[in-house]
């Protein structure tokens, strides 16, 4: 049995722990409220974007068919980008992502593929690293900061290029916390390499033969060239922004748990307290009157 | 409306403006690019520069873009710009600084990416002072 003494210091160290917890919580939550804007305002730049890629990409298909979006022809070497917070307390936030990663890399590795990782996250890295170290060819940290912006997808896609013109690798994917609501994320998979031509719904159909008569200034090729690589960055910042809502969301959801967790410690600890103390007073009474019947 | 175009124009972070003109002229790759309603479907690159929004005769609103992609169709002009201010917006000395510290940078690159870089967002500086000094189309 503890002793009166350090029940209370428990109970006052639950207290500042549920203090800070729910702080962080309402920190949590006004932060997912910013970043769910964020997501909604950089959704017509995304969406325009693949209108246009859609109608360019329908002209050019076949041998002209630049490297962007034909890819190398082979799919022997897979680079996987993982998207993950750079700070913790989220929950299952980065684990979860983490785990279905690591689970891909050894269903490709099963069929004989080479797999390179390229972690983005200081949590990822960290994850990654303790048992696919080998696998890791770069990384990025501390690059979402302190709200995702525009030029760190720009970095991250410079890279992926680099590495994409030095042969390293032959597709592309990214792994990413998509934001569903404040409570739920689910991780995705989004190919980024060779470039995926988004399935227009039949809706569009009329759209489509319009896209055959667009004039092209400078040629298509060329327009195609600059644009698939800005395609690519918009997706990575749109993942970032979509991950950035989930982390938010994660760690309001796991905040508000770790609240209500101290909160039940809290009442079951002041239980055990007031019994003790109780039962302190009591036994002090018991012995002063059998004290006194003993005169 | 049928004789006016809706001109939107789009940033990666934000819709910066959706709104009606009579006229729009871009800074397309091979020249400015003059949009009335009705115009034939094109696709074309920007290049750093102003964009004119015409209301009758006269200029509504002018718009630096460092860049980017325009798509226009006969009723709509969408533009996809990499960066985007208002005109009036710019300050002109924050340029001027920007313009002698990306020359140092240009100078003092280590390596061809670093340099040409420095450069390209050099070039973007200038067209941006030079749009704020003299407007086009004034």
């Amino acid at each position: 049995m503890a002793s009166l003494k350090e029940l209370r210091s428990r109970i006052a160290s639950v207290q500042s722990t549920r203090r800070i917890t729910s702080a962080m919580k309402m920190v949590a939550a006004a932060k997912l409220k910013k970043a769910q804007d964020a997501a909604e305002a950089a959704r017509p730049y995304a969406e325009r974007m693949e209108r246009m890629l859609g109608s360019l990409a329908a002209g050019i298909s076949g041998d002209g068919a630049p490297k962007l979006l034909a890819g190398t022809g082979k799919d022997d070497v897979h680079l996987i980008l993982v998207m993950t917070s750079d700070r913790g307390l989220c929950g299952g936030f980065n684990g979860t992502l983490v785990r279905e990663v690591k689970k891909k890399i050894t269903s490709l590795q099963g069929q004989g593929k080479t797999v390179k990782v390229l972690p983005i996250g200081r949590k990822g890295v960290g994850l990654m690293r303790r048992t696919h170290r080998s696998l890791i060819i770069d990384q990025f940290e501390e690059l979402v900061k302190p709200v995702p912006a525009f030029d760190q997808a720009d970095q991250v896609i410079a890279k992926v290029m680099e590495l994409f013109e030095a042969g390293e690798f032959d597709v592309c994917t990214m792994y990413y916390n998509k934001f569903i609501s404040a409570l739920t994320q689910e991780v995705t998979p989004l190919q980024l390499l060779p470039f995926a031509v988004p399935d227009t719904d039949g809706s569009e159909g009329g759209e489509g033969d319009l896209a055959a008569q667009y004039e092209y200034e400078p040629e298509e090729d060329v327009i195609l060239e600059s644009l698939l690589p800005k395609n690519m960055s918009v997706q990575v910042f749109r993942a970032m922004l979509e991950s950035f809502a989930s982390e938010q969301g994660a760690r309001m959801t796991a905040m508000d748990n770790a609240t209500r967790n101290a909160g039940d410690m809290i009442n079951s600890l002041s239980i055990t307290y007031n019994r003790s103390r109780q039962a302190q007073i009591t036994k002090e009474l018991i012995e002063i009157i059998s004290g006194a019947e003993a005169l | 409306m049928a004789d006016r175009v809706s001109f939107e124009l789009v940033s990666p972070e934000r819709l910066l403006v959706s709104e009606d003109a009579d006229m729009v002229v871009l800074p397309a790759e091979d020249g400015d690019l003059g949009v009335l309603a009705g115009h034939s479907p094109v696709i074309t690159t920007i290049r750093p520069g102003t964009i004119c929004m015409f209301e009758g005769d006269k200029i509504a609103k002018r718009l630096f873009v460092a860049g980017g992609f325009a798509e226009v169709t006969d009723e709509r002009c969408t533009v996809l710009a990499d960066d985007a201010v208002d005109i009036a917006d710019i300050d002109k000395e924050l340029v001027r600084n920007s313009i002698r510290d990306l020359g140092e940078d240009v100078s003092h690159a280590k390596d061809d990416a670093a340099k040409s870089a420095a450069e390209m967002a050099l070039k973007v500086a200038e067209a941006k002072l030079h749009a704020a000094e003299s407007p086009a189309y004034a």
